[in-house]
């Protein structure tokens, strides 16, 4: 069976890997900067949401540990920026690990799981809109310090090529997942949890280190957001809006499938351009047309773009 | 701290707990019979809060008027949206209907936003700025009505389900829905006609709430987990229960803004949600779930 999705991932992504010599910098790149980000975030939903069949509503949750971890050792404690990174990395691990051991624990899944993620997002965006340590209603901004040591460069080239490299390695991630026992497992308990439990497999154990994992890459994801915008705030890091960005991207492009989270974020950005050049600046319009292009997909393609089949053979 | 500051605060919050329930009613009915959580809720209020709203400035109807037009009507559209959008695109999935739920509301928000922009709407009419003495405290007219309408709601809609045949066919589908296809009941037209039932209710909660509250793009948003953590904490599919966590949450978050501030005031309904799908996803009250 040969789908789009593995025939169309590799060029893509070695195209986007080309492409800061045909754009060095400026509009272009800030564009395919943001791409990335998405893929990466969406490829940690695709992890727990595609992988693991837990649809998280609060991926924002893992999203703003990172980001918010990073700025705030960087900011109020003086930390080096790579160091700072590396605990925002572990971080927002630990507390996929947390939730989903409390969670799961709980027995809860569907749309009670997709609710209580909700709920602890919006519990962190409230903490830290509310107290002036993390910034409360402004946000933190790390102070400008050019220079490989401290994670921030003068080429938007290199954070470019740096969230390039992790969503390849997201990639393969996925696909190392797909091959392993763990991938197996979490299959069986994706498919039918109280067969895979009378298999000898712990479905707590397995949906819990899938969290931590999906988890670890969101917070990733952050810290890239962070060390190249230098600045983030509570809607920023724990909104919604990010949460909803995170699912959007591997539901269009093909769940459960390596490139279906890079394919949908690329999907995404040239319909909100197309959206943009056409409507200008009205706000709002090219959101609306994501939940008409989200509810379509759910309805005719429940497969993404990943799962659009070439050949009738399958 | 005082009596009278403690007191205030409970009334207050129970005047809000009040809302809270109203516009949980429907969210309730919805989730007791179809089963699915509709995330589009809040987008509904708030569209009903701006269909309102322009039926006051253009046409200078009074929201209480208003409700007899828009009920009829916001059944309409949640009849078609379940019939035609939702129940196909969930193909009965759990996960699935949430994602079309979320993706109807991610449309319905937007939309409004770039036809009404992000401004904040009011509307103005003497009533909204009449109040009642109750010596602790000045209580806003329209909160008292929206307190004797989620009791009259809640009851008109309990008399709905379990004295009318319609009510028994809703119930029926809830309870069996094979067996109720088997006897001749046409599922998924109940399910349209409950989503349309709850799609009316919280249009009427639109039109209670309006002279006390404001319409902006993202009003519902203000509303949806609040209202969720209502339903869950009520049991789902219970209007007493509903009735009942709408008060307590209105409690909670008054108590908890007086205690810890209001920026944090929020903090207590999420954490009450949380710790309630955690621990008693089945709700507070002993509800069937």
């Amino acid at each position: 069976m040969t789908r789009w999705g593995a025939r169309a991932g590799p060029p893509l992504l070695l195209m986007l890997g080309a492409l800061p010599f045909a754009f060095p910098s400026g509009f272009v790149l800030t564009t395919a900067t943001l791409l990335l980000l998405t893929a990466i975030l969406g490829q940690s939903w695709n992890i727990l949401g595609g992988y693991g069949g837990q649809s998280s509503f609060g991926h924002a949750l893992f999203y703003g540990t990172g980001a918010f971890t990073t700025a705030l050792l960087q900011v109020r404690f003086g930390w080096n920026a790579w160091v700072a990174a590396a605990a925002a990395i572990g971080a927002g691990t630990l507390v996929g690990a947390a939730a989903g051991a409390l969670v799961f624990r709980q027995g809860l899944r569907g749309s009670y799981f997709a609710l209580v993620t909700l709920a602890f997002a919006e519990i962190a965006r409230v903490l830290v809109a509310s107290f002036d340590i993390t910034g409360g209603g402004f946000g933190l901004l790390v102070p400008l310090h050019r220079g490989a040591a401290s994670f921030q460069f003068s080429d938007p080239r290199l954070p470019y090529w740096i969230a390039w490299t992790v969503v390849l390695a997201g990639v393969l991630l996925t696909i190392g997942i797909e091959r392993s026992r763990f991938g197996a497992r979490l299959a069986a308990v994706r498919e039918n949890e109280d067969a895979a439990r009378a298999l000898g497999i712990a479905p707590v154990q397995v949906k819990t280190v899938c969290t931590a994992i999906s988890a670890g890459l969101a917070a990733t994801a952050g810290v890239l957001y962070l060390q190249i915008f230098l600045f983030i705030d509570a809607a920023n890091g724990f909104g919604v809006g990010v949460s909803v960005q995170a699912l959007l991207a591997p539901i269009l492009g093909g769940l459960a499938t390596p490139w279906g989270a890079l394919l949908g974020a690329l999907a995404l950005r040239l319909m909100a351009e197309m959206v943009h050049a056409v409507a200008g600046g009205l706000a709002g319009i090219d959101l609306a047309l994501f939940g008409v292009i989200l509810i379509l997909i759910l309805r005719f393609a429940p497969g993404g773009i990943a799962g659009i089949r070439l050949r009738r053979d399958a | 701290m005082s009596t009278a500051l403690l007191l205030s605060a409970l009334v207050g919050g129970l005047a809000n707990g009040a809302v809270y329930a109203l516009v949980a009613l429907g969210l309730t009915l919805i989730y007791g019979v179809l089963h699915i959580i509709n995330f589009a809720h809040g987008s509904l209020l708030m569209l009903a809060l701006y269909a309102s709203w322009i039926l006051w400035s253009a046409l200078g109807v009074s929201p209480y008027v208003a409700l007899v037009l828009l009920a009829p009507l916001f059944f309409a559209l949640g009849y078609a949206l379940q019939r035609w959008v939702i129940g196909p695109a969930g193909q009965g999935r759990d996960a699935n209907v949430l994602l079309v739920t979320l993706g109807v509301s991610i449309v319905i928000d937007n939309l409004a936003l770039a036809v009404f922009g992000p401004a904040t709407r009011t509307v103005d009419i003497p009533l909204a700025t009449s109040t009642i003495d109750l010596g602790v405290m000045y209580l806003p007219l329209p909160r008292l009505i929206a307190f004797v309408a989620a009791l009259l709601l809640s009851g008109g809609l309990w008399l709905l389900l379990n004295r009318t045949d319609l009510g028994r066919a809703i119930r029926a589908v809830a309870r069996e829905s094979d067996a109720a296809r088997l006897v001749g009941i046409r599922v998924a037209h109940i399910h349209a006609v409950t989503f349309g039932i709850g799609t009316a209710s919280v249009a009427a909660a639109a039109c209670l709430l309006l002279p006390s509250f404001y319409v902006s793009p993202d009003a519902g948003y203000a509303f949806v987990l609040v209202a969720f953590t209502v339903v869950v904490m009520g049991g789902m599919g219970s209007f007493p229960g509903a009735l009942l966590a709408g008060l307590v949450i209105g409690v909670i978050e008054s108590f908890s803004g007086l205690w810890f501030g209001p920026s944090l005031a929020p903090i207590g309904i999420y954490a009450a949600f949380a710790l309630v799908l955690l621990f008693r996803p089945t709700g507070l009250f002993g509800a069937r779930a």
